[in-house]
């Protein structure tokens, strides 16, 4: 009964946080939901045997990104956004449009489901996500993969600087 | 109840379009681009739990490399950003239309 309360639990949180994000009118405020979500979804990660993804989840989103965010907000010191308008045809496309793709994913979860082959035993699948597992897989098999990653952070790296820099543009 | 594969792809296509909506209600580009991290987490919480599923390391792998990926886009995006905001002192991307007509 354990672990299904505690799906239930993160899957809730997790929907509301994103909610909360979604209808936040202050950057920060949005941000700071954000970051829940971020670790409930790291809480759900380590339920589904990937305690090193679960981690690296926390440390680098959660961690790293959300604080170039609210780093950026702050920089910026934006102002509160002015209030919704009452009706706006822009926004009944946009939900019409969101509700769009929501219905196409159900769509093909509801008939990919017979195709997905049958799931392995926990028993076998519980040493899959330890740091060792994920260490070897990435230096030997995904190796040159794991190196051109290290030149897009490089390159990332080196735009975003110029890119903020003053007087670039 | 078993929670089994179904749940957790249900959870993330409804975080998916949470994502999506985020980017088309939005006005706020950095808003924007949290929706964006949201729906790149969607995903990632798919691949983990089919590669849970399916007993294989390479899914977790992925989500590896989106989450560099994802730090690289958020840098990169970030920058433009700040960038936009030095010559027109607004996020707001009604206000950013230079390309629009």
């Amino acid at each position: 009964m354990l672990p299904q309360l505690l799906f239930f639990f993160l899957a809730i949180v997790a929907i509301a946080a994103a909610l909360g994000m979604l209808l936040a009118r202050n950057p920060v405020t949005s941000a700071l939901w954000l970051v829940l979500n971020l670790f409930c979804i790291a809480g759900l990660y380590m339920s589904l045997n990937a305690p090193f993804i679960g981690v690296i989840q926390i440390l680098v989103y959660a961690g790293a990104i959300m604080v170039l965010f609210l780093f950026v907000i702050m920089l910026l010191n934006l102002a509160v956004l002015p209030r919704f308008k009452d009706f706006d045809w822009k926004r009944v496309a946009a939900f019409v449009l969101g509700m769009a793709v929501l219905a196409q994913l159900v769509y093909i979860l509801a008939m990919g489901l017979g195709a997905l082959p049958e799931p392995v035993a926990v028993e076998e699948s519980v040493v899959s996500g330890t740091a060792t597992e994920i260490a070897v897989a990435l230096f030997t098999r995904y190796a040159l993969t794991f190196e051109i990653i290290g030149v897009l952070l490089l390159v990332a790296t080196i735009g975003a600087v110029m890119l903020a820099k003053r007087r670039f543009v | 109840m078993e929670i089994t594969l179904n749940w957790y792809l249900s959870l993330s296509a409804v975080l998916f379009t949470i994502g999506v909506l985020g980017v088309l209600f939005r006005s706020n580009a950095i808003v924007i681009l949290m929706s964006v991290e949201l729906m790149l987490n969607a995903v990632n919480l798919t691949l983990i739990a089919l590669a849970q599923s399916m007993g294989d390391t390479s899914g977790q792998i992925l989500v590896f490399f989106v989450m560099s990926v994802a730090a690289a886009e958020a840098a990169i995006g970030l920058a433009i950003v700040i960038a936009i905001f030095r010559n027109k002192l607004t996020v707001d991307i009604n206000e950013i239309n230079l390309f629009k007509y």
